[in-house]
């Protein structure tokens, strides 16, 4: 079959503005790399390991603490959004009137909507000092988890929900037909069937959780140091970048795109594991 | 179809003229008799330098004003030496550089701050450096409640952090702090959501901010009043002039340039950086 004159052209657009695309993820990925090479340079990469503390002005690079202050922050949040998402996700598909239900789902896309930064004003202003109350300082882990949990809880029911749209309404039938309960059906059917769609929601939850910056910022307290508790004040790789950024220069300012490298790669490892995972489930469908 | 076709190319060519854009305005060749004029030093000075360079650049087409950073001394030195035209200092001028003339734009000062209800009125110096690294702990150590304090610390590379520790005679690895914040508007509001807080800010923003009804309290410095009028007189102790420096006495456009930086037109440039201004 061949495509009309049209259609030719508009492949063509097509695939330049992919080519666009995909080149801008590289191009960023060169950037970091030539700016972060300064540093790397004379600085071994193992050190940004190994070193006693993160004093970029004491020559001092190790940026471990942040790392598992991100990590541990986006594990938080993920442990407390991903129930209520996929929670609120089954309430509004299976068992809100439908009134109601679009009331509540135009209520959830408000709340992603919401810019980050007002999310950190408001954790700043209100959610710190009543976690000051249970234990000083008030700005720490378990603040940055809980907004971070509030932030990605909409990103997860809405794409959860998208996900549960797509199964087949026949499996439904067909369960229901059987003479399944709603729970039954949901759990044995409908949930095992948008079950790759589920994992790529949480993954993209987890990715805008990683990138997180300006309210974490602003909750998290920022102080480098590998959290010892719940209530410690930590600091993220992005808050890290923007705290100290607008001031660094030489061997801090390359030390930083490191950072954002090592953030890069992250997300990376994350979107690939997430293919992956969903290529594996695929593939178990199939079989 | 056509219209999308068309649609298409026309953002493809946006986004490659994005591309390109920055590197051809670095590049643009000089038109005319365009003059350049050169200032580097101290990065405190340095983005206050940039955003009047850009107003003066605005007022005279034919100018343009590069900003560099690397630090009081090198401006200084790069002024001695010509490599620029004006330097940029965020100290009085040293006796041995007396040769050199010195034209205060601005004053940097910094203020102590504790939440409102916090009952301790006024710490010294030793306390205050025993309170940041971390040899007192409690407020009723310096006379106040029986509570943790919390000590709230400026990220690096922050020109307050460096006035801060300068003056108490600290190095920033010394520090024991609970929090970190970046800009004054954090530090503020980390304090008021704290009654057992102490943090520092510039003095501006600090003033600013308890005569609008939030729940900070200025601590006074060695008995004088942290205020932006004690700055002015230079009687607060924690404050710092914001130089330029030229070799000689300034003519052309550096002479315009200083006059500029010097005016009341910039006044809102400078408190929009809570620093003070000079000029009235």
């Amino acid at each position: 079959m061949s495509l009309s004159h049209t259609d030719q052209n508009l492949s063509l657009i097509l695939q330049l503005c992919a080519l666009i695309a995909a080149a801008v993820v590289l191009l960023i990925l060169v950037f970091l790399l030539s700016e972060s090479w300064p540093v790397l340079q004379h600085v071994s990469v193992w050190r940004f390991f190994s070193d006693d503390a993160w004093h970029p002005a004491q020559d001092l690079y190790n940026i471990t603490p942040m790392l598992s202050a991100t990590l541990l922050s986006t594990l938080g949040a993920l442990l407390l959004s991903t129930p209520l998402g996929i929670a609120s996700a089954l309430f509004t598909r299976y068992y809100a009137p439908p009134a109601l239900a679009a009331w509540y789902r135009r209520l959830i896309e408000l709340l992603a909507g919401i810019p980050s930064v007002v999310y950190g004003l408001w954790g700043l202003t209100t959610l710190a000092p009543l976690v000051g109350q249970l234990h000083p300082p008030g700005v720490s882990l378990l603040t940055a988890i809980l907004v971070l949990a509030l932030m990605i809880l909409p990103t997860i029911a809405l794409t959860v929900d998208s996900a549960l749209r797509a199964v087949p309404v026949a499996y439904h039938h067909s369960a229901a037909a059987l003479g399944l309960s709603r729970w039954a059906i949901i759990k044995n059917i409908i949930l095992p069937a948008a079950h790759s769609g589920i994992t790529s929601s949480v993954m993209l939850a987890a990715g805008r959780a990683i990138g997180e910056t300006m309210a974490v910022l602003m909750v998290a307290g920022n102080v480098v140091q590998h959290p010892h508790s719940l209530f410690a004040s930590v600091r993220t790789l992005t808050a890290n970048i923007a705290l100290e950024m607008s001031y660094a220069m030489g061997d801090h300012r390359a030390a930083l795109f490191v950072a954002g490298l090592a953030l890069m790669l992250m997300v990376l490892l994350l979107v690939s594991s997430a293919e992956l995972f969903k290529r594996r489930s695929l593939c178990l469908q199939i079989h | 179809m056509k219209k999308l076709g068309i649609i298409t190319a026309l953002l493809i060519i946006i986004v490659f003229a994005w591309f390109f854009l920055p590197m051809s305005a670095n590049n643009a060749s000089p038109k005319g008799s365009l003059e350049k004029l050169v200032l580097t030093g101290s990065s405190t000075v340095a983005p206050l330098a940039s955003e009047i360079g850009k107003r003066f650049e605005a007022l005279h087409p034919n100018v343009r004003v590069d900003v560099q950073t690397g630090g009081s001394s090198r401006g200084v030195n790069d002024a001695r030496t010509g490599l620029a035209n004006i330097g940029m200092a965020s100290r009085a001028l040293k006796v041995k550089e007396s040769d050199l003339l010195s034209f205060t734009i601005a004053l940097d000062g910094i203020s102590i701050i504790t939440h409102q209800a916090n009952p301790v009125t006024a710490l010294d110096r030793q306390q205050i450096i025993a309170i940041y690294t971390g040899k007192i702990l409690n407020w009723k150590d310096v006379g106040g409640n029986d509570a943790p304090i919390t000590v709230v610390n400026k990220s690096e590379g922050h020109s307050t952090l460096e006035l801060f520790l300068h003056h108490f005679g600290l190095k920033n690895t010394d520090v024991k702090a609970h929090v970190v914040i970046g800009d004054n508007q954090q530090g503020i509001k980390t304090v008021a959501g704290n009654p057992n807080a102490i943090g520092y800010v510039s003095i501006g923003a600090a003033e600013y901010a308890a005569s609008h009804d939030i729940a900070i309290k200025l601590l006074p410095l060695g008995g004088i009043t942290a205020s932006v009028a004690n700055v002015l007189n230079h009687s607060f102790p924690l404050s710092r002039p914001l130089n330029l420096v030229t070799r000689e006495a300034p003519t052309g456009t550096a002479k315009a340039f200083i006059d500029f930086a010097r005016s009341v037109q910039v006044n809102d440039l400078i408190e929009a950086q809570y620093f003070v201004p000079v000029a009235h």
